[in-house]
Formats: C-alpha cells, sequence, structure tokens
C-alpha cells in the first residue's frame, strides 16, 4: 500500500447526507475479479442521464473539479453494503482523502485498507468546506497526516483527530495480513484452547 | 462481580492480542463467503503466497449471481466469472462450497442459521454486511471489506477496535398484525440511520424474547440500517430448540458442553451499555418506508411526511431528494400510493416462516392486474420445504411467480431489477437510490404487507386483512 503523509488538492463538493455505498457504486458494476478499474463506475446513477451520456450538472462531469483527490460530503457517508468497491472506485477516481462529519464502519476501516484517509470534521467545518468547494470551483486544500492539520491558501485550518494505530499504518503503508502473521505462536496458542464443540459437526 | 453483556463475554473470550492503545485481534469462528466480495480476497493470497488458515471454518455459497428463472444458464457472462471465480477459489483452497447444483445452497444468512454453522456464543464475519443476521443467535457477527476477508483467510482473525454497547429494549407484547420487520423499521425509524454507528445493539425486552427464530433474524438482519457495528440477541430455549439436530450443530456430549456454555452468555443483571434506548412495543404499527433509505419510515395509517416539517436543513435537503427520486408528494395517504411490483424475498425476509406468513395473506386471493409480484425463498432447503408443504401453488394460484432461490431482487446484481420508475413493495432491507435497479423506487415493508399490497394493488393495512 501506498504510504500517505500529506496531500494536496481539488476538492469535490457533495452535499448530501447519508451517501450509501449503493451510490458510490450500483452493484450491477460488483461482477469483477479484479480490484481496480471502478473508478468510471464511480457515482454512476448521478454521474450518468438515462441515456448514458454525462449529467452536466453533477460536479465530476465539471470541467474545473478534474482531477480532484479530496472529496467532501455530509454526515454518515459510505453507509449500507460493506462492498470495498466503493473505496476501489473512488482510489480508481484519483480520492485518497474523504472528508464528513461521520463516517459508516466498514466503509472507514475499507478506507484504511486502502491507503485512503477518511478524515472526521464537526458538522459545520464541514459545511465550510463544502460551501468553499461550491462557490470557486477547482478549490484546493492540504492535508497532512504527519501533524494531522487540514488547510487552505485562504486561512481555513482545522486538526484532526486519528487513531495513533491507524496514523502510523497510513503514514507507512503497512499490511495487516503481514502483521497480523507475526503473532503466530500467540494465534496457535489461543486456538489450542476453543473447546472441540466449536468445530463443525460432521452429520 | 464482574457483570458483563453478551458481547462483552463473546468479545473477551476471543481476543488473542488486544495491545495497549491498538486494535484486537480477536479469532473467528466461522468465516462465510460469498462470490461478489471474495474473488479479490483470494487473488490476494495467491500474489502473496499464502494459504487458508482454516477452511475447516469456512464456507462459501454462491447467491447475489444466481439467476432465479434459469439458474444453470447464466447468461452475463461477468456475472458467470464471478461465480465460477469462487467454484475454483473453494476447490483451490480447500473450502467447504455450495453451488448452484447444491441442495444446501442459498443466501448466505439464510444457510448459515438453516446448516446450524451459526452457534451462540461464536464471532462470524462474512465480506457482507448483513452478517449481523447472524447475531439472531447470540453470536457477534460482522459485515466486513474485501481486504479484511482476505485477513480472515490468511489468518482467521481479524483486527478490531472495541466496538461500543448499545442496549435496544422493546417492551411489551407486540399488537396483532405488528412483525419483527416493523420492529426493526421502527427501532431505525427512531434512532436514525446513523444512530448506532460504532456500536454493537443487544436487542431486549418482552417483544424480542417472544420472537422466533426467523423473527430475530430479520431485526438483527436490519442492525446495519440503523448503522450498528453488529445486532445481537441473548440465545435462551427458542435458540436451542432452533439448532438442536441441525446438520452441522454439535451432537451428543458436544452439544451438552455447548448448551451448558451458551446458557452463561446471556447478559449479566446490572451489566451496564454506554447507551440504552427504550421503545414501548404497544407503540409499533406496520410501517412502510416511503423514501430512500430506511430511516424515511411511517406507520401504514400514515402520510407521506412533508420535508418542511424537519427540522434540520439536511434533513429537509434528504427529504426533498428522496421524495423527487420516489415521485411522491407530500401529506398522501400511504395506503394511497400503488405499486407496480411485488418482491417477497431477501435475508431479512425469505425464511420458512416468512413465506408461511405470506401465503396465508393471500390465500385464495388473485394479485391485482397492474401487479408484477415474485417469491423467491432465501435458500434451496426453504424451497424444498415450502414445496413440501404446498406453499409454491398458494403462490402460484394467486398468481404470484416462484423462483429459485437467490438475492434476486434485493439488489440490481442479477436479472430481477426494477425497471426505472417501477414501484416496488418489498420485503428486503434497503430502499436506497436504484438498489433493485437503476431508477427503481422501492418501499420496504414485512412479508405480511407485501403480499397484501399483491393484492390490493396498493398498501393496505394488514390489520384490516
Ligand atoms: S439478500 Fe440482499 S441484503 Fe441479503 S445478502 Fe443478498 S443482496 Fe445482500
Amino acid at each position: 500500500m501506498e504510504p500517505f503523509t500529506r496531500l494536496s488538492g481539488i476538492v469535490i463538493p457533495l452535499p448530501r447526507v447519508n451517501v450509501d455505498t449503493d451510490q458510490i457504486i450500483p452493484a450491477q458494476f460488483m461482477k469483477r475479479i479484479e480490484r481496480t478499474g471502478y473508478g468510471q463506475f464511480l457515482f454512476n446513477s448521478w454521474r450518468y442521464l438515462p441515456d448514458g451520456s454525462p449529467n452536466p450538472d453533477f460536479v465530476l462531469n465539471r470541467a474545473e473539479y478534474e482531477g480532484a483527490s479530496i472529496l467532501v460530503s455530509g454526515r454518515n457517508f459510505g453507509s449500507g453494503s460493506s462492498r470495498e468497491h466503493a473505496v476501489w472506485a473512488l482510489h480508481d477516481y484519483g480520492i485518497r482523502c474523504v472528508i464528513t462529519p461521520k463516517f459508516a464502519d466498514i466503509f472507514y476501516n475499507n478506507c484504511i485498507q486502502n491507503g485512503v484517509l477518511p478524515v472526521a470534521l464537526p458538522e459545520d467545518r464541514v459545511q465550510e468546506l463544502i460551501e468553499k468547494a461550491e462557490r470557486k470551483p477547482g478549490y484546493r486544500l492540504t492535508v497532512n497526516l504527519e501533524n494531522q492539520t487540514i488547510y487552505d491558501s485562504e486561512g481555513f485550518e482545522d486538526a484532526f483527530e486519528i487513531e495513533p494505530f491507524i496514523r502510523e499504518r497510513l503514514l507507512r503503508g503497512l499490511d495487516d495480513i503481514a502483521m497480523t502473521l507475526q503473532e503466530e505462536d500467540e494465534i496457535a496458542a489461543f486456538e489450542a484452547t476453543r473447546p472441540s464443540w466449536l468445530e463443525p459437526a460432521k452429520s | 462481580m464482574n457483570r458483563q453483556t453478551l458481547f462483552e463475554k463473546i468479545w473477551d473470550s476471543h481476543v488473542v492480542h488486544e495491545p495497549r492503545g491498538k486494535p484486537a485481534l480477536i479469532y473467528v469462528d466461522l468465516h462465510l463467503i460469498h462470490e461478489v466480495t471474495s474473488p479479490q480476497a483470494f487473488e490476494g493470497l495467491r500474489l502473496s503466497g499464502r494459504s487458508v488458515r482454516r477452511p475447516d471454518l469456512t464456507v462459501a455459497t454462491v447467491d447475489h449471481n444466481v439467476p432465479t428463472i434459469d439458474r444453470w444458464f447464466i447468461k452475463d457472462e461477468i456475472s458467470r466469472r464471478q461465480v465460477e471465480a469462487l467454484k475454483q477459489n473453494a476447490d483451490d483452497f480447500g473450502v467447504r462450497f455450495y453451488g448452484i447444483e447444491s441442495d444446501r445452497q442459498g443466501i448466505v444468512h439464510v444457510i448459515g442459521p438453516e446448516l446450524g454453522l451459526t452457534r451462540p456464543g461464536t464471532v462470524i464475519v462474512c465480506g457482507d454486511s448483513h452478517t449481523s443476521t447472524h447475531g439472531a443467535f447470540g453470536a457477534f457477527a460482522l459485515g466486513i471489506g474485501t481486504s479484511e476477508v482476505e485477513h480472515v483467510l490468511a489468518t482467521q482473525c481479524l483486527v478490531q477496535k472495541r466496538p461500543k454497547t448499545m442496549e435496544v429494549r422493546v417492551d411489551g407484547a407486540l399488537p396483532r398484525g405488528v412483525t419483527a420487520k416493523d420492529v426493526i423499521l421502527g427501532i431505525i425509524g427512531s434512532i436514525g440511520v446513523d444512530g448506532a454507528v460504532g456500536h454493537v445493539i443487544e436487542y431486549t425486552g418482552e417483544a424480542i424474547r417472544t420472537l422466533s427464530m426467523e423473527g430475530r433474524m430479520t431485526v438483527c438482519n436490519m442492525s446495519i440500517e440503523a448503522g450498528a457495528r453488529a445486532g445481537m440477541i441473548a440465545p435462551d430455549e427458542t435458540t436451542i430448540e432452533y439448532l438442536e439436530g441441525r446438520e452441522f450443530s454439535p451432537k451428543g456430549q458436544e452439544w451438552e458442553a455447548a448448551v451448558a456454555e451458551w446458557q452463561r452468555l446471556p447478559t449479566d443483571e446490572g451489566a451496564r451499555f454506554d447507551k440504552t434506548v427504550v421503545i414501548s412495543a404497544s407503540e409499533l404499527e406496520p410501517y412502510v418506508t416511503w423514501g430512500t433509505n430506511p430511516g424515511m419510515v411511517v406507520p401504514v395509517t400514515g402520510r407521506v411526511p412533508d420535508p418542511k416539517s424537519l427540522e434540520s436543513e439536511s434533513d429537509r435537503t434528504a427529504a426533498e431528494q428522496a421524495l423527487r427520486y420516489m415521485d411522491l408528494t407530500p401529506d398522501i395517504p400511504i395506503q394511497d400510493i400503488a405499486i407496480d411490483r411485488v418482491f417477497i424475498g431477501s435475508c431479512t425476509n425469505a425464511r420458512i416462516a416468512d413465506l408461511r406468513a405470506a401465503a396465508g395473506i393471500v390465500q385464495g386471493k388473485q394479485v391485482a392486474a397492474t401487479v408484477q409480484a415474485m417469491v423467491v425463498p432465501g435458500s434451496t432447503q426453504v424451497k424444498i420445504q415450502a414445496e413440501e408443504e404446498g406453499l409454491d401453488r398458494v403462490f402460484t394460484d394467486a398468481g404470484f411467480e416462484w423462483r429459485e432461490a437467490g438475492c434476486s431482487m434485493c439488489l440490481g446484481m442479477n436479472p430481477d431489477v426494477l425497471q426505472p420508475g417501477e414501484r416496488c413493495a418489498s420485503s428486503s432491507n434497503r430502499n436506497f437510490e436504484g438498489r433493485q435497479g437503476k431508477g427503481g423506487r422501492t418501499h420496504l415493508v414485512s412479508p405480511q404487507m407485501a403480499a397484501a399490497a399483491a393484492i390490493a394493488g396498493h398498501f393496505v393495512d394488514i390489520r384490516d386483512w
């Protein structure tokens, strides 16, 4: 996984609450067996009109937001399905940081697994960022994970919280499996204590 | 004495390692797998030369992509590739697999319990948010992402931050005509779709205790719809009775030992939850969702709300967007809403008890001429049993289609989809925009309410049926 240290980029505003993973990527695009290639399907139902042409009103289709790497949206972002495809689609599109007042739990974990930084800020701060990005297309933010700050060139500045363990993982781009496999002795010791009724019985 | 909740007992007995300031490593007793969220995990194992640590604790089936008319022929090539990939992966890594040809196949959350793989006191994971269903047995069952699926395959453990606990107590007896589905819709309507984020819910109270296992599964299934990490119900006689004698349930002395263990699981008197919500069963009614998330719900006797009546601006905007998508106007009575399609199915409400209840409603009646209705059993076992009981005939005589087991129209991934603009009364769990097909409009209801709507052509109050 790529380490995440600092990111400067264009901000996409998505002024909605409860954006669920079915919106981020509808189920019909989850049939691939690869991890890549989902960016083209990101926000499919909002991004394309029924005839398949791009919806000119949707933020992703506006030239000023092209190349954006930060997404700001309302509370409970990423709710619903556990599909990691949602994060793969965001990542494939170029998004490396999502800012919202409240994340859905599974989505949050999926972000961490893919080196996408989830930043939770208070509701009014998020609203401020959404308004800035809407008013001034091409608006940029800088996110610094090392000192946990987020700022723009016009005086917006805030600090954000993140679990030290998660911060460390993202900064170093670590992979959970390799870390867990180092605990092999403990896993084996635990396994030896499991009662036998826990094994599926053969009938 | 250290008083503990059901969740805390399970958590403590599964921690392999909990370093200070870091998430815990917890051991997984059962890992369920389906075709959509697993191919990339198996590929990851291959790329790094890893194996599945406990194939014996891993069970795979196909559900999301399976066609419900002619299951032997998956027309969509990418869907077929996904189904075949799971079979190949299961073969290569030695995982038990129930494929299209198996009479044990079905929606992953339906087959786990019916095969007796789901047990109280265990940790269960699956790359699927509705894994919370298995919590009905007093298990800590949670949905995970594909990277975590790979982690569990490789290590049989999950890295997990200890969640907070929340008690949702439903006091009193359920009024006539109010089902388990209405209980959970009522709960979500009251605590909101993010009301339980970061928490594991334990459902308690008389109304919960008197539910059948099927009803408890319906309630726990939709915990994720309130944002919960998991939902659970303490095991009791109902649980034990359900599990006894199932294919993979412990047998003989093992059974005795297991039951003794399970009886120690219920939350201790006086144990504390981080949060408690109390709901009075007598206030619950049959519900219908009107919007684009399960929290947008009103009693069947109610009206479509007016966004102007909502307090926060973001809620107002969300309600306006939802009404536009659903093509509904404020203040119209719910029972005036006409429907085009009816779907009785999904891991929420496609077990034998659900089908019996729905069949009871339609017996001797006819589906309205304007409605296309279908019943999709949750598993092949449910289908076989229903056919033995003659339920299939009750449905087909009434004009319903009777299908093969699978996720079907719960999500727009297989041939069963709504057409743009179609309105559906659905016994599933999500009414998100486009969930049942692009442009489709979903109203979540109990299977009984869905059945009655199919006959009437619009929503009706099941209590007047
Ligand atoms: S029935 Fe629906 S909610 Fe359940 S596992 Fe299948 S797609 Fe998911």
